[in-house]
C-alpha cells in the first residue's frame, strides 16, 4: 500500500513536470510570432524589450526553457499584462469564488445523485426509473452554458427569483472574507449557478450509485434482512444505500476533476469572478502569464484529484491489489 | 461467430425503448444534415428586411421565418439546419478518429504488455491530467479558430477514455484459450491483434465511440460559445454565442431554445445508443 502510494506520487510528479513542459511548448513552438502573443502590442518599445527580457524571450529556446522551469519551481509566474499585478496574487483573488461555487455544485449534485441512484435502483423497471434516468441524461447531454442561459431567462429575467449573475450586488461584499462569503446576499447569488451545475453533474454519480445498488440488492444479506422482517424502507436506507456508497466516493474525485471544464462555462454564463472566467478573459486579452498559470493550476487540481481517486479506489475496495499499480 | 453475435445484438436492441429512441434521433439528424441545402428556407447568413425596409431585428417566429430572426435579421431556422451538418461532421469525425486511435493504442499496450504497456499507460495518465476544455480553447486560440483545429484539439485529448477501457478488455481477452491456440499455431503478433483480438472488442469500441461523438459535439459548442468557433461556419455553439452576446435571453427565446435543444437531443441520442449497446454487452445491468 505504502509503496503503491509512493509509486503513484512519483508518477504524479512526472506528470506535473510534463504538463509544465507542454505549457512551455504550447505557447512557444506553435505557429506565429511568439513575441506578439507574449507581449502586449500596445507597450512602448523599451517596455516591450523589458518584458522580453523578463521572460527571456530574447534568448535561445533551451535557455528560455531553463529560466521558465526555474521561475515555475520558485512559484514566480510573472506579472499580468493586463492588470500589472503579480499573477500569483491575481489567481489568489479569483480562486476563492471558484472553490465556493464548485464546492456547492458538487455537494448538491452528490446528494441528489445518491438519493436518485438509490431510489431508481430500488424501483427498477418502473416508469419513475425511466423518467429519472432520462431527465438526468437530458441535463447531462445539454450544454451547461445553455441550461444556464435558459435558467437565467426564465428564473431571473421572467420570474425575478434570482440575480442575473455575478457574486454580489454592485458595491457589496468586498470587505473581507466573512462579509464576502457568509451573507444571505452571496447565498442568493450562489443558488442558481449551483443548481445549474448540479443538474449537469448529477447523471454520472447517479448511474454509478444505481448500478452499485443493483449489485448490492442481489446479495444475500438483503434477503436475510427481509426474512428478518425489516421494513423495505429500513433495508433501503440502513443496509443497501450504506453499502452501495463506496464506488460513488471514488466517482466524487473523478467528477471534481472533470468539473473544471464545466466550471469555466458556468462562470462565464453567470459572470462569476472565478478562475474559469479568468482563463477565458486572459486568453482573449493575450494576457499570456495569467493564462499559463491558470491552466497550470487547473492541471494541478485535475492531477491530484485523479491521484486521490486512484488511492481511494484501492483503499475502499480491498479486492483491488496494489501490486500491479 | 460474429454474425450470430450481431443478430443477437439487433434482437436485444428492438426490446430497448431508449436505445430505439436514440437510434431514431440520430437517424433524424443524419437525414437533416445530408439534405440540409434542400431543407433551409433562406441563406443562413443573409440579412432580411421587413416590408417597410427595417432590418428584422429579433423578429418572432412566423410562417416566413419558422424560428424567427437574429438581431442581424438572419433566419434562425436555416442557421440551425445548417448547424446540424457542422455538428455531425465534428461529432462523427472525432468519434471515428478517437475510436481508431484509442483502440489501436489499447490493443498495442494490452497485447505487448511489459514496458510498452507501461509507457503507453503513463502517457494516458498524463493526458488525463490535462484540463480538457481549457486545453482545447488555448489550442484553438493559438492555432487559429477553424473547424479542423477544433477537431484536432478534441481528438488529442479524447482518446484517453477509450484507451483505458479497451486496454483492460484486451488484457482479459489475451488470456483466453483461442488466443493461446492461435499463438501455438504460429500466428504473428499483428495477425493475433487484428484478426483475433480486435473483432472481440469492436462492440465495446462502438460504445465509447458513440460517447465520444457526444463529447465532441458538446466541446465544439463550448469552444464556439467562448468565441473561438470557426468564423466561416454556422455551428449551434456559435448561434448560442451570438445570442448570448446580443442578450437575446431576455427577449428572444426562439433564438436560444432551438440550437441548444438540438445539441442536447443529438448528444442524448449518442448516450442512449451507447447505453443500449452497453446493456447488450453487459447483461448483468439489463436484468
Amino acid at each position: 500500500m505504502v509503496s503503491f502510494i509512493f509509486k503513484r506520487l512519483i508518477q504524479t510528479i512526472i506528470t506535473l513536470y510534463i504538463l509544465i513542459t507542454l505549457l512551455f511548448f504550447m505557447f512557444r513552438i506553435l505557429p506565429g510570432d511568439p513575441t506578439t502573443m507574449f507581449v502586449d502590442a500596445a507597450l512602448p518599445l523599451e517596455a516591450r524589450e523589458a518584458v522580453l527580457e523578463q521572460f527571456g524571450l530574447d534568448k535561445p529556446l533551451h535557455e528560455q526553457y531553463w529560466l521558465y522551469m526555474k521561475n515555475f519551481v520558485q512559484g514566480d509566474f510573472g506579472i499580468s499584462f493586463n492588470s500589472r499585478e503579480p499573477v500569483v496574487d491575481l489567481i489568489g483573488h479569483y480562486l476563492m469564488p471558484t472553490i465556493f461555487l464548485m464546492g456547492s455544485t458538487i455537494l448538491l449534485a452528490l446528494v441528489i445523485a445518491i438519493i436518485l441512484g438509490a431510489v431508481t435502483a430500488w424501483y427498477r423497471g418502473s416508469k419513475f426509473e425511466a423518467i429519472a434516468v432520462s431527465v438526468a441524461l437530458f441535463f447531462r447531454s445539454a450544454p451547461i452554458f445553455w441550461i444556464g442561459m435558459v435558467a437565467l431567462a426564465f428564473l431571473s429575467h421572467q420570474l425575478n427569483l434570482f440575480p442575473i449573475g455575478g457574486m454580489h450586488e454592485p458595491g457589496q461584499g468586498s470587505n473581507g472574507f466573512f462579509e464576502t462569503y457568509f451573507t444571505l446576499e452571496f447565498l442568493h447569488h450562489l443558488i442558481l449557478p449551483s443548481i445549474v451545475g448540479a443538474a449537469y453533474y448529477v447523471a454520472s454519480p447517479m448511474l454509478v450509485m444505481r448500478s452499485s445498488m443493483i449489485e448490492i440488492m442481489d446479495e444475500d444479506f438483503i434477503e436475510l434482512n427481509r426474512a428478518k422482517g425489516l421494513s423495505e424502507k429500513a433495508i433501503l436506507f440502513k443496509h443497501a444505500v450504506r453499502n452501495a456508497l463506496l464506488p460513488v466516493v471514488t466517482e466524487i474525485a473523478l467528477i471534481v476533476g472533470f468539473a473544471i471544464g464545466g466550471q469555466v462555462l458556468l462562470e462565464v454564463v453567470f459572470n462569476w469572478p472565478g478562475i474559469g472566467r479568468l482563463i477565458v478573459d486572459s486568453i482573449s486579452r493575450n494576457d499570456y502569464p495569467v493564462a499559463q498559470a491558470t491552466f497550470f493550476l487547473m492541471g494541478v487540481i485535475v492531477i491530484f484529484l485523479n491521484l486521490i481517486a486512484d488511492i481511494l479506489y484501492g483503499y475502499l475496495d480491498p479486492r483491488v491489489t496494489y501490486k500491479k499499480g | 461467430m460474429s454474425f450470430v453475435k450481431w443478430k443477437r445484438v439487433f434482437r436485444l436492441l428492438l426490446k430497448d425503448k431508449l436505445g430505439l429512441i436514440g437510434f431514431a434521433l440520430m437517424a433524424f439528424f443524419i437525414v437533416v444534415a445530408i439534405f440540409a441545402p434542400f431543407i433551409i428556407t433562406h441563406d443562413p447568413q443573409a440579412q432580411h428586411y421587413s416590408d417597410n425596409g427595417d432590418l428584422l431585428n429579433m423578429a418572432k417566429p412566423s410562417s416566413e421565418h419558422y424560428f424567427g430572426t437574429t438581431n442581424m435579421g438572419r433566419d434562425i431556422f436555416s442557421q440551425v439546419v445548417a448547424g446540424t451538418r457542422v455538428a455531425l461532421v465534428v461529432g462523427l469525425t472525432c468519434a471515428v478518429m478517437v475510436t481508431i486511435i484509442g483502440t489501436v493504442i489499447a490493443l498495442v499496450a494490452g497485447y505487448f504488455g511489459k514496458w510498452v504497456d507501461d509507457l503507453l499507460m503513463r502517457i494516458t495518465d498524463i493526458v488525463y491530467g490535462i484540463p480538457f476544455l481549457p486545453f482545447a480553447m488555448i489550442m484553438v486560440a493559438v492555432l487559429g479558430p477553424s473547424i479542423w483545429n477544433i477537431i484536432i484539439a478534441i481528438v488529442l485529448i479524447s482518446w484517453r477514455t477509450t484507451t483505458r477501457v479497451i486496454r483492460s478488455e484486451v488484457l482479459s481477452i489475451k488470456q483466453r484459450t483461442f488466443i493461446q491456440a492461435a499463438k501455438l499455431n504460429g500466428a504473428g503478433s499483428f495477425r493475433i491483434i487484428f484478426r483475433h483480438i480486435a473483432p472481440n472488442i469492436i462492440p465495446l469500441s462502438l460504445v465509447f465511440g458513440s460517447l465520444a461523438m457526444g463529447w465532441a459535439i458538446i466541446t465544439e459548442a463550448s469552444i464556439s460559445f467562448l468565441g473561438y468557433g470557426d468564423p466561416l461556419l454556422v455551428s449551434w455553439g456559435k448561434i448560442l454565442f451570438d445570442a448570448y452576446i446580443a442578450h437575446a435571453i431576455t427577449e428572444a427565446w426562439w433564438w436560444v431554445i432551438p440550437p441548444g435543444l438540438s445539441i442536447t437531443l443529438l448528444v442524448m441520442s449518442g448516450f442512449f445508443v451507447s447505453r443500449s449497446l452497453e446493456e447488450i454487452l453487459n447483461p448483468r445491468l439489463s436484468r
